[in-house]
């Protein structure tokens, strides 16, 4: 009850926000006074519309309806001119007026449309109807509730708002050995999280592949690990440690191609040799320490500011 | 490529669920390697590959793939749908092989992604 009380104030504040010529359509298609009613008849059939502004050397002189058509059709009158037989008198809203005033005066004459005119020099810029308000107003909706997210969730709004020497955006996650059904959940998680914190996509892509891929390695090899990223306000910090078996030959690991995974690895689509050197592709900076039968601790750091090209 | 284009080059069917079919897709990439799409695949582009399991959408998701399709009419279960439904990735499937499947969106027009490069 009180949410829908709130919604309608939100479009009721938006309506004298709008003004009429945000919301209306432009490129209006026009016709001449001097131009006889059967005319009217390619305008009307193939620009799908019920209602035509007549305009004399861009003046706007009067409206000529489906209705005033359909009448000279059935009266034989059909060469008769437009002006003779258009609705003058007819009111307009000007373009610069708030979108309140066309919501009250489509209550208040029942019309389907009203021209929109200049207010300086009286030109037919546009033409209103109901459907172009509702479409509007939900746009400006839309783009409200857009801000107000990108807003809720910005990393540089934390940052600037947290006072102290340093600051570090801790998140942890646990990663179980051996069970392929559950790996991806780690990085996929602090995928979504980086993202709300207002990161860059790209910036978010590479640190979600290199942590993925770490990932990988834990649940392929190990009995579990721990990954912790570390946000900062010029880096994201992520740290994979495990506790065994760990890499007897580093140097050959690294190697594009080399792998010592198990059958059941590759036949998930992985363990191809491409882990790590993925790793060290995507982080700006990759720092591997093993010792086997203890563990490995693997350091990967994505820099934040710092334009890198990735090709 | 629309996307709407691509289910009809691949004769596909999706089964991840209502999606948008004007979605522009302008890369291409496949392999049952996911390593080798996390490497070379392009944000917005469409996997195709008949490796069959959530893993591929976990690749999808971290590397920004919008779409994947799985060919030789395998059909993902419930677990691979959930999780793309969840990350908003579109999931289709087609009764051709890897090599056909490129080889129609390739011939109209869809561009393949870079080459394998560890060189930064």
């Amino acid at each position: 009850m009180d949410n829908n009380k709130r919604t309608t104030t939100k479009i009721q504040e938006l309506t004298y926000e709008l003004k009429v010529k945000d919301v209306m359509t432009k490129d209006v298609e026009t016709v001449s006074p001097k131009m006889p009613v059967n005319f009217l008849r390619d305008v009307l059939q193939n620009k799908r519309i019920s209602g035509v502004p007549v305009v004399n050397d861009n003046e706007f002189v009067g409206l000529i309806s489906i209705e005033d058509f359909i009448k000279c059709l059935e009266q034989g009158k059909m060469d008769d001119l437009i002006e003779d037989r258009m609705t003058k008198n007819i009111k307009t809203l000007y373009a610069d007026e708030p979108l309140v005033h066309a919501v009250v005066k489509f209550e208040k004459f029942g019309f389907g449309r009203f021209p929109v005119i200049s207010r300086k020099d009286k030109k037919l810029v546009g033409i209103i109807t109901k459907s172009d308000i509702i479409k509007g107003v939900l746009k400006k909706l839309e783009t409200a509730y857009h801000d107000e997210e990108e807003r809720r969730y910005r990393a540089s709004h934390i940052f600037n708002d947290i006072i102290a020497d340093e600051v570090f955006l801790k998140f942890q996650y646990y990663v179980e050995g051996k069970n392929f059904d559950k790996a991806g959940e780690a990085s996929t998680g602090l995928k979504k999280t980086l993202y709300r914190l207002g990161l860059s996509p790209e910036i978010v892509r590479r640190a979600a592949i290199s942590t993925y891929e770490a990932e990988i390695n834990v649940v392929a090899f190990t009995d579990g690990g721990i990954i912790v990223a570390y946000v900062e306000p010029h880096q994201i910090k992520i740290v994979i440690t495990d506790k065994g078996p760990g890499i007897p030959n580093i140097e050959n690991a690294m190697k594009p191609g080399f792998s010592t995974a198990p059958e059941w690895v590759r036949e998930l689509g992985f363990g191809a040799g491409m882990g790590l050197p993925n790793i060290k592709k995507f982080a700006d900076k990759m720092t591997l320490r093993s010792k086997v039968g203890k563990g490995t601790h693997l350091e990967i750091i994505v820099k934040l500011s710092n334009y890198r090209d990735e090709d | 490529m629309k996307l709407i284009e691509i289910k009809e080059i691949l004769e596909a069917e999706v089964v991840s669920g209502e999606y948008d079919p004007e979605i522009e897709i302008e890369i291409g990439c496949s392999s049952d390697l996911m390593s080798e799409i996390l490497a070379f695949g392009k944000p917005g582009s469409i996997l195709l590959t008949s490796l069959m399991n959530i893993q591929v959408i976990n690749t999808a998701n971290v590397a920004d793939i919008k779409a994947v399709c799985f060919v030789m009419g395998k059909i993902p279960d419930e677990n691979i749908i959930n999780l793309a439904k969840k990350n908003d990735i579109i999931v289709f499937i087609t009764k051709f092989t890897t090599f056909e499947s490129c080889g129609r969106l390739y011939k109209n027009g869809l561009k393949s992604c870079s080459y394998l490069n560890f060189e930064k």
